[in-house]
């Protein structure tokens, strides 16, 4: 069975943090302690919807030394695919769901001295893990957090709370904005930063960096690439000798997984590499959407990503 | 002729760049006799009005020609260990965006390495290019004692007085290669000593 080891959970506690976002608690059926984690962790969940299997990863917000329980919080998203909304709307208190062991895709290099960061709206998730690390172990750290609003802010008075000093926040509404050219070359020497949040504020942090002279080591984000939908597709996997339709809203991934055949996966986002698969012959383009494929890869026409990646064309032949 | 090519070796044998100018407002140089000519090779006004170079010359006359480049701070070691102090404090009261320069021995590059990677730079991060002196630091792997500027093959430990086998082990942590007493089986039996690239 491909990905991480499965736990058999319990949801224990649902909690509605703001108009968006709600926290979920999950405990072990069996009574049994969870694997610790390293902050930045995540959990994918396994969401039966109907007929069709959900695999959403989401980052493990607990104490990452509490075995009793892990918790995530989940930002209802009305315009995606519908995992968040299945999580809002379907999961109810005492549910039996499969989540999997953590997967850290967004670690901390505890080589820093000091660790900067930069989370995003719902982005501020996999910090919360980071920074009760860090606080157990000292380190030295840092946090800008910038949301929407007051009202949106999860966490935001938890943090400020608990953490006057370290946490630093901004609210769009009062048009307050992370100054992150002087935040950055102010630095010192051994800093690392980390982004969570949209695309635009990762790449932002990136290009700023890199123009500043950070090393491209010291720079480490996480964005999670929910699949978009797409134009219909059939892929004939050669190795299974199977022919398989991609309907417009599943990814390449769930259309290989529905009809039985164990793909490798584990972030499901386009991350972390897992389910890079060879492809054999193609007649069309490509439509890449991952992190992992360099350029020169994506423009070889030989490897695609299928938990985000699509294609659209006469034939695809993968070796799976 | 400054430069010269290491043959190939076991994974654990460091392997040196060239230097390249990267972006940054900041940079730090730190040269060793002959690495003159590396930092002289990359120069230009526009960088070195924003370099402090830190220069060992190890009786070497490059001095006037670096000093010409105008860089923002120049300051001239008499050793490694004399430059030291400076070196730390400068790593101390730099921020993120420093460029780092390492040029001239390898036990010298090794060492300074050492000093960055303790402020919390990856050593991905650090810029080397050898010149000059091929001698190596070594570690006695018996007395543990360090032995500088080795140039031949077997040699004898400063500190515990065995004869010792270059080897090409290195240890990123004491910026040192390994040496091991060469007549361990059969004390007395000593190769005679030649050149560790001959």
């Amino acid at each position: 069975m491909s990905g991480a080891e499965k736990i058999q959970a319990k949801v224990t506690e649902i909690t509605p943090l703001n108009e968006l976002v709600t926290r979920f608690r999950f405990e072990r059926i069996d009574g049994g302690q969870l694997p610790t984690f390293s902050g930045g962790a995540h959990t994918v969940v396994e969401m039966q919807d109907g007929g069709i299997t959900r695999l959403n990863p989401y980052s493990l917000m607990s104490d990452p030394f509490d075995q009793s329980s892990y918790t995530i919080s989940v930002r209802r998203d009305d315009e995606g695919r519908g995992g968040s909304l299945f999580m809002h709307r379907q999961v109810k208190l005492g549910d039996e769901m499969t989540i999997s062991y953590p997967v850290n895709l967004f670690s901390l290099d505890l080589r820093a001295r000091k660790h900067l960061f930069l989370a995003g709206g719902i982005g501020i998730t996999p910090f919360l893990a980071q920074i009760k690390q860090l606080e157990l172990l000292h380190g030295h750290w840092e946090l800008h957090y910038a949301c929407r609003n007051h009202a949106l802010a999860s966490y935001a008075d938890q943090l400020t709370d608990r953490h006057p000093n370290e946490t630093h926040l901004y609210y769009d509404d009062q048009n307050q904005q992370i100054d992150l050219e002087n935040l950055l070359s102010g630095q010192p020497l051994g800093t690392h930063v980390y982004v969570c949040g949209p695309k635009g504020m990762i790449d932002w942090v990136r290009n700023t960096a890199a123009a500043e002279g950070w090393p491209e080591d010291c720079v480490h984000y996480e964005e999670f690439l929910a699949p978009q939908p797409g134009k219909p597709f059939e892929v004939r996997l050669a190795a299974s000798d199977k022919v398989v339709h991609v309907g417009e809203n599943e990814s390449l991934l769930e259309a290989i997984e529905r009809e039985g055949v164990d793909a490798p996966y584990l972030c499901r986002g386009g991350a972390c590499g897992q389910c890079e698969t060879v492809v054999l012959d193609h007649d069309g383009n490509f439509v890449h959407r991952d992190h992992w494929l360099t350029d020169e890869e994506k423009a070889s026409g030989k490897k695609i990503m299928p938990c985000v990646s699509r294609f659209e064309g006469k034939s695809l032949v993968l070796d799976r | 002729m400054s430069k010269f090519e290491f043959p190939k070796s076991i994974a654990s044998r460091p392997v040196w760049g060239t230097l390249e100018v990267r972006p940054g407002e900041h940079h730090l140089m730190i040269a060793e006799a002959e690495g003159a000519e590396a930092i002289l090779d990359i120069a230009t006004p526009d960088l070195m009005a924003k370099t402090h170079l830190i220069y060992i010359p190890k009786g070497t006359d490059y001095v006037e020609r670096l000093q010409a480049l105008k860089p923002a701070q120049f300051y001239e070691g008499p050793s490694y260990e004399a430059s030291l102090q400076r070196i730390r404090r400068v790593l101390e009261d730099a921020h993120m965006g420093l460029q780092v320069y390492l040029t001239g021995s390898e036990s010298m590059m090794g060492q300074a390495m050492n000093e960055v990677m303790a402020v919390g730079l990856p050593h991905t991060a650090i810029q080397t290019e050898h010149r000059g002196s091929v001698a190596r630091r070594m570690q006695c792997v018996h007395c543990k004692g360090i032995t500088e500027d080795v140039e031949v093959d077997p040699f004898v430990c400063a500190h515990c007085g065995l004869n010792l086998f270059v080897r090409d082990h290195y240890s990123r942590r004491l910026a040192a290669y390994q040496g091991v007493r060469v007549d361990a089986e059969d004390h007395g039996n000593v190769p005679e000593p030649k050149g560790i690239y001959e």
